[in-house]
């Protein structure tokens, strides 16, 4: 296209604002993105880079603020007001039409701008070709991997004319060497005059890319920093505003007590592919075993297939003493099993139930909970004022809603009821995902004391520095099955990173 | 202080949907244009009932209770029971004929009736149940064509094995020994309050105590609001889906029960059908909780019976009144999202406001 403009816009937030009922979101935040620039947003999870995003991009309006592009003041009623001023956003989850080619993607609701023809095909391959995206416009989005996923979803942007691309943690679904593809991509697009706004917590992948650094915490912007000139440990203060926990195995706590064993389980679905297969592994009482993996190579059906929610195809599954394979999740859970599942709202939360209630969730069999088939209010409350202690969740009280609470403060509750009742075995899912980074140590912190006490952990995470820092073994999932072993003091994120995705790239 | 606020919001969006039902039926009545008026109207219904139709209004409430019940147990599981009015259909049809035969003398033939309707109701209801738990078929369309299937049944039972006179067929009448008449608070003409009216205070207590203080209740409730984390804490939902339909079922086929031992003593034309109908609305008017389906049930009973009066008093058909149910049950869905919106943001408000950060230096 024959823009006028060869200057990228210019864009420049101050003041900016946003609540929402009972949150803070964003106060007092001030951004300024120099045209050619990588721009990385930094922050915790929680911090309000989200939000901030959405307003600038039109989602959300500000209450507070204005929005200058280019100079000149904007005010944005939805994102098609943002993509008129050349503003794109590329979001975490792809939208992506799975059986429509790479082509029909990019020109879905984008027809008038380079018809569905020849015209929007050249397009397509010229952006291609001019960013090295190296994307066939006629293969089906079903069949492309996630880094070209990720490169169809900036083309799509791009596509639409934009200048200032919004990238919303874009690495957090890439391995490490297809981190520094996408970086390549990056710079290309700097190169040629594009603005990208990046966001990400990841400190050593900002510190490699960006070209200016403003951090957020708690709502608002609370300082900026330049490459080269800052450390990642200034900046990791900046962020956290104190000192910066890391997860820190002391030394081995394994016992030669097999607490879990898997043997050869295998997993398919109705049609007959295999989620699951051949996996055997081994966890000793006092060990914690991580699994490293690209999130849907068969973490979530390992974890359903242990807790009895899906049932191995064939295989067998003991825990300590006894042949667990058939057993349903209730009499998994009763024989000890702890589990903090991937997805708390949907798997270990009753959102619009009191706390008290929740604390039953799981445990409906047992003591302090429940008695012979009733409900025991008392002892149920009792144990929830012990967790809320305990766990330092942050609450009014036990009656409020697990809903009104932050993430953080779910996943305490989550972590602390699963540690009640002395399981033998605790399945952990992701367990600091989306928490701020004072859970993030809490929960560490108790992982870690767990251990010591003799519980067998097996921990799914998809953050490395999580799996190694807690991990006494590491094993790698791949399609399915386990494709190798690490010792988390050896190896590093490379490694592992060419382990989960297959080796040969 | 935090149960008076409770109560309030409790109340707030029935209230609501009082005031909008009224509303919205007195503009219908003004756009109808009768000859009399919206005031006609409200005063009829507003009178004090006379005590003929007090007794029949407490006799309404207690089977439109036990039909919200019924269809509530399937609600607050996440189950849509649709089929109520087929289950106590034919769970009277059959309680009749069992009471009918008198097998058993006087009280005892009571009691084991009301077993009768209870297992007809839930077999019937649970025929919906093992098709969504075998065969994956959704409970509504089954329920719904089981109630087809029930009527066309009764009518072919009916006309099979039961009694014809003149133009009319009923089942055989149950013996004197086990008639239950009731309580006679005003003259004998006024009518009883009948003796199974009792039924629908024990349901009631019964519904609370299970659904608040049994793992049974926790596990329905837990699999109604989120059928994910229900399977993730151990619930085996398949059985909670099979037990709840029976369990819906078994008081389903209650409901009638008062009307047949108390005065009807047969089935035939005197069984009253659409009572399935009328709960499922209750029930929703009720939020599915004890207490709120009782008024709920008070309501509606109230509406559909003071509204007799108006064909004598006026010109108005007492079926405008269906208006004023109907618009109830859509408003106080409105209305229920909007206060517990209100209620969430309050709370959220709270829990900001004890866990707000504390300030902290910020490095530059």
């Amino acid at each position: 296209m024959a823009v006028a403009t060869d200057l990228a816009p210019e864009v420049e937030l101050s003041g900016i604002g946003k609540r929402f009922p009972g949150v803070i979101a964003n106060h007092d935040v001030d951004l300024t993105i120099r045209p050619g620039t990588v721009h990385a947003l930094v922050g915790e999870n929680g911090a309000g880079k989200s939000t901030l995003m959405k307003i600038l991009y039109g989602v959300q309006k500000p209450d507070d603020g204005t929005i200058g592009i280019d100079g000149s003041p904007r005010s944005f009623r939805s994102p098609t007001d943002a993509i008129a001023v050349g503003i794109g956003m590329v979001f975490q989850h792809f939208m992506l039409a799975d059986n429509l080619t790479a082509l029909e993607n990019a020109v879905l609701g984008a027809e008038k701008l380079h018809g569905i023809g020849e015209r929007a095909r050249s397009e397509f391959v010229a952006i291609s070709e001019r960013y090295g995206f190296g994307l066939d416009p006629d293969v089906l989005v079903e069949e492309l991997g996630v880094a070209d996923r990720q490169r169809l979803e900036i083309l799509k942007v791009l596509f639409r004319g934009a200048k200032v691309i919004i990238l919303d943690e874009p690495t957090a679904v890439l391995v490490p060497q297809e981190v520094d593809a996408l970086f390549e991509n990056l710079r290309d697009l700097r190169a040629h005059g594009h603005s990208v706004l990046f966001i990400s917590h990841k400190l050593d992948e900002v510190l490699a890319i960006a070209d200016d650094i403003t951090v957020m915490r708690r709502g608002t912007t609370v300082g900026s920093a330049v490459p080269g000139e800052v450390t990642k440990r200034q900046l990791a203060e900046m962020m956290v505003g104190s000192e910066l926990p890391s997860p820190q195995t002391s030394e081995s706590t394994v016992t030669d007590v097999v607490q879990l064993a898997l043997r050869d389980v295998t997993l398919a679905d109705a049609a007959g592919r295999h989620l699951l297969e051949g996996v055997s592994l081994e966890i000793h009482r006092g060990e914690v075993l991580g699994i490293a993996g690209v999130e849907g190579n068969g973490q979530a059906e390992l974890v359903e297939t242990i807790m009895g929610m899906r049932s191995a195809t064939s295989g067998q599954i003991v825990l300590g003493s006894e042949d667990v394979t058939s057993w349903g999740t209730r009499a998994v859970r009763e024989a000890g099993v702890g589990y903090i599942p991937e997805d708390r709202h949907r798997h270990g939360l009753l959102l619009d139930a009191p706390l008290w209630e929740n604390r039953i969730l799981g445990h409906q069999t047992r003591p302090p909970s429940v008695r012979r088939g009733w409900i025991n209010r008392a002892g149920a409350r009792r144990d929830t004022q012990r967790i809320v202690g305990e766990y330092d969740v942050r609450t009014p009280g036990i009656d409020t809603t697990a809903r009104a609470l932050s993430g953080g403060n779910q996943q305490k509750l989550i972590v602390g009821r699963e540690m009640s009742g002395d399981p033998v075995l605790l399945i952990a899912s992701h367990p600091t995902r989306g928490v701020d980074v004072g859970a993030q140590a809490a929960i560490w912190g108790h992982i870690e004391d767990a251990r010591r006490r003799g519980l067998a952990v097996l921990l799914i995470s998809a953050d490395l520095d999580e799996l190694i820092g807690l991990s006494d073994r590491i094993e790698v999932i791949l399609r399915g099955r386990l494709v190798g072993t690490f010792d988390p003091a050896r190896v590093t994120p490379q490694e592992l990173g060419t382990a989960m995705t297959g080796g040969d790239d | 202080m935090a149960l008076l606020q409770r109560m309030a919001f409790g109340i707030l969006a029935p209230l609501i949907a009082l005031v909008i039902a009224v509303v919205a039926t007195s503009l219908v009545i003004i756009a109808a244009g009768s000859d009399s008026g919206v005031g006609d109207f409200w005063s009829v219904l507003l009178t004090k009932p006379e005590n003929r139709i007090m007794v029949n209004i407490v006799d309404q409430t207690v089977m439109i209770y036990l039909s919200a019940v019924a269809a509530a147990i399937g609600f607050r599981m996440g189950l849509f029971n649709i089929g109520v009015e087929g289950q106590y259909g034919l769970a009277s049809y059959a309680a009749a004929t069992f009471a009918g035969a008198a097998l058993l003398p006087g009280v005892l033939n009571v009691v084991a009736t009301l077993v009768v309707a209870v297992v007809v109701g839930a077999a019937w209801a649970g025929i919906a149940g093992l098709l969504r738990v075998t065969r994956g078929v959704s409970e509504v369309i089954a329920t719904i064509m089981l109630n087809a299937i029930a009527a066309i049944l009764i009518g072919y039972l009916l006309d099979k094995y039961g009694l014809h006179g003149g133009n009319q067929v009923r089942t055989r009448e149950l013996p004197a020994s086990s008639q239950l008449s009731g309580w006679y608070p005003f003259t004998h003409p006024d009518g009883p309050v009948w003796t199974l009216g009792l039924l629908a205070v024990l349901v009631g207590v019964g519904f609370w105590l299970l659904l608040n203080k049994t793992r049974f209740g926790f596990d329905l409730r837990a699999t109604g609001t989120s059928p994910s984390a229900a399977v993730a804490s151990g619930i085996d939902v398949k059985r909670m889906v099979l037990v709840s339909m029976l369990l819906s079922g078994g008081v389903a086929g209650l409901i009638w029960m008062p009307a047949y031992f108390g005065a009807a003593h047969s089935y035939g034309t005197t069984f009253q059908a659409g009572l399935g109908f009328t709960g499922i609305a209750v029930a929703l008017l009720g939020r599915n909780q004890p207490v709120g389906m009782f008024f709920g049930a008070l309501l509606f009973a109230f509406l559909s019976t003071q509204s007799t009066s108006l064909t004598f008093a006026t010109d108005i058909s007492p079926s405008v009144v269906l208006i004023t149910q109907g618009v109830a049950v859509l408003a106080v869905v409105i209305a229920y999202e909007l206060v517990r919106r209100y209620r969430v943001r309050l709370e959220q408000r709270s829990v900001a406001s004890t866990t707000a950060p504390t300030s902290q230096e910020v490095p530059a």
